[in-house]
């Protein structure tokens, strides 16, 4: 099966899963209390077997033969296709729960979305995924809210994430004309409405923490058409080590 | 209390509909919710559960080691209480 | 009822194999034991996260970076059952986390040993969780019920993870030169290591007479160690490794395996705190803990705002 615009579109869902997986694995073993090392790992591994689903159903639309890790380990930083959010540093556990925060709020109505997709591998990953997405925006929600709403400093620290992160978030709603010409073909919802029910979620969540949205509505994009920031480079080079190290090795 | 340091919960697993709830162990929270969240992402890893109940440890009442004899010793000698003390000739079906 | 009277009571219980249980009369040091050991033992779980953690982000592909996630995370769930234990017996875990950070309470000496290379993530697996199982395997049955409850679960947990780790270095065995010398040079570097674990020999052992008498351990060092090279020896075989240890033979009058004596020098200098990473281990989970305490006291404040706003 051969399909270069659906092969984009899923490879960029196999590659934010991928690498926000990537980055809350970083947390396994330093978490702030054991409970929430246990629970942030729980999101990890959901992630990583998502983007193995979407990693196998995009390498059969590409046609070449190639497995799940060759496309997770073996292509070059402009190859990768994540939004640039998914590749920011964990920094405190603000940072890292706002950003999984905004990510989950986005990947929730979208995987919604894509239960209803005519492609039928893809509908089924979705469908399994819900489930798991569904839980993790409801623990991040559960923590921006604990954070916002806290002492003084979470407080702060909830905020400076917020304002940090905000730039990156509108990167999650771009599209291209590969994504118009899913949505022509009606495999793939217009992220126009994702995006509006991402608003309604995170205004309310925000609102009950007493956190507030920023003004500033600049945008940061370039992670879908392979262009990221400083960070890629690093996350790769761990992430590929052994297969850059060792090539053609099987473990 | 200190303020960093979260309350105890007992934790509580429905394995499968039809079993009671059972006794798992327990961890630490700040609150119910969040209880039930560290509860879920503990004890049912391995798919252990389909139901939880957290109740914080402060909340339980247990009785005394000291007045075990007297609770639960006088029930041992009601031994009437069991179908086995009764005798039903060998015949007698459905009973 | 007197003292005396009580204490007979108890050496009854452990004699029949009734299980010690929370509220139960038990003597002070037969408290003070558990709590060391129980906590020395979740201790160790929760520093062992740390050289396996290490590689996750570099783990060769994405089933084994699954795998390591979920046995890490494993990890951290037995740290968990195993503090929970402690404190029914009145223990607090914070107050036992910080003995371990000021080195007052000691871990297992195997995580100050660093994780080089992939193969060790496999040996660890193999070794050092197949040399834990063994000791988990006989806790099991110790006298009292919260700890043998939790190494129940435990025992069940981890059955994953020393198949995991035989597996993994099963793939590198069978695999290139390069590959196969990797999986022998980790298992150079911890096999010795590995046997320590089961602590000072007997004669050296300070608590171990009276722990076997209360049946919470139920075998020695030494013969927990024995069993423990007397499986390994042909796992090795079939993985095509050499055990490193010139004097290993089998004995056939014992019918147990000989090895070398053990370097206990370098045992108790780790011990004491001069292994390769001891330093490293400790700043990590003092470092969580201390990042930690603002998330904590966060969602402490907030659920005592929501139970004024209730109560209003």
């Amino acid at each position: 099966m051969q399909d270069q615009a659906l092969f984009e579109y899923v490879l960029r869902l196999a590659d934010d899963s991928l690498i926000l997986g990537q980055r809350l694995g970083e947390w396994c073993g330093h978490g702030p209390i054991l409970e929430e090392d246990i629970a942030l790992t729980n999101i990890s591994l959901d992630l990583i077997g998502q983007a193995i689903s979407l990693y196998d159903l995009a390498s059969e639309l590409e046609g070449a033969g190639k497995n799940h890790d060759q496309l997770a380990y073996l292509r070059f930083e402009n190859e990768y296709k994540n939004v640039l959010l998914v590749e920011q540093p964990n920094g405190d556990f603000a940072m890292t729960i706002l950003r999984q925060f905004f990510f989950d709020a986005f990947r929730l109505p979208l995987y919604e979305a894509l239960m209803q997709s005519p492609v039928a591998q893809l509908a089924a990953i979705a469908a399994k995924s819900v489930k798991e997405t569904r839980y993790h925006l409801k623990h991040t929600s559960e923590w921006v809210i604990r954070m916002g709403d806290g002492t003084d400093e979470s407080h702060e620290r909830a905020q400076a994430a917020i304002d940090h992160l905000w730039r990156y978030t509108s990167e999650l709603f771009f599209e291209d004309n590969i994504d118009e010409q899913l949505q022509e073909r009606q495999l793939v919802p217009s992220l126009k409405g994702i995006q509006a029910n991402w608003m309604e979620t995170v205004k309310a969540v925000l609102s009950e923490a007493t956190l507030t949205i920023p003004t500033n509505n600049w945008k940061f994009e370039g992670g879908r058409q392979g262009r990221h920031s400083e960070h890629m480079g690093y996350i790769l080079a761990d992430l590929q080590y052994m297969q850059r190290a060792y090539p053609n090795m099987e473990w | 209390m200190s303020t960093t340091q979260w309350p105890l919960w007992e934790v509580f697993i429905r394995s499968k509909q039809g079993l009671n709830h059972k006794h798992v162990g327990s961890l630490r929270a700040p609150d119910a919710t969040l209880a039930l969240e560290n509860a879920r992402d503990v004890y049912t890893r391995r798919s252990e559960g389909i139901s939880i109940w957290v109740v914080e440890s402060a909340n339980i009442h247990a009785t005394d080691i000291d007045d075990a004899d007297s609770f639960f010793e006088p029930s041992d000698t009601k031994i009437y209480r069991h179908p086995t003390f009764y005798e039903v000739p060998d015949g007698v079906k459905h009973m | 009822m007197t003292q005396a009277e009580q204490e007979r009571r108890f050496l009854d219980k452990i004699d029949r194999e009734i299980k010690i249980e929370p509220n139960d009369w038990m003597p002070d040091e037969y408290r003070q034991t558990l709590i060391r050991q129980i906590s020395q033992h979740a201790h160790s779980e929760i520093v062992g996260m740390l050289p396996e953690g290490n590689w996750i982000t570099r783990a060769p592909n994405l089933r084994r970076k699954a795998v390591l996630l979920a046995k890490v995370q494993d990890e951290a769930g037995h740290g968990l059952y195993l503090y929970s234990a402690t404190e029914t017996l009145g223990a607090d875990r914070e107050q036992l986390m910080d003995d371990m950070h000021s080195g007052k309470a000691k871990y297992s000496s195997i995580f100050n040993y660093p994780a080089l290379t992939w193969a060790d993530i496999g040996t660890i697996g193999w070794l050092v969780d197949g040399a834990a199982i063994m000791n988990q395997v006989a806790l099991c049955r110790t006298s009292y019920g919260p700890y043998a409850r939790a190494m129940v679960k435990i025992c069940k947990e981890e059955s994953f993870h020393q198949r995991q780790g035989y597996e993994s270095l099963m793939k590198l065995c069978n695999g290139t030169p390069q590959q196969k010398a990797m999986a022998q040079d980790a298992m150079n570097r911890f096999w010795w290591p590995a046997l320590m674990m089961f602590g000072p020999s007997d004669a050296e052992s300070t608590h171990s007479d009276q722990s076997i008498k209360w049946k919470i351990k139920r075998f020695t060092n030494d013969e927990l160690r024995q069993s423990f090279v007397d499986a390994t020896v042909s796992q090795a075989e079939i993985l095509g490794l050499t055990i490193p240890d010139p004097n290993l033979k089998w004995n056939e009058e014992r019918g147990h395996y000989d090895f070398s004596e053990i370097n206990w020098e370098e045992f108790w200098q780790v011990v004491k705190g001069n292994g390769p990473c001891n330093k490293e281990r400790i700043a990590a989970r003092l470092k969580a803990k201390q990042e930690g305490l603002w998330v904590r006291e966060a969602a402490n404040a907030f659920a005592k705002k929501r139970a004024m706003k209730k109560s209003a």
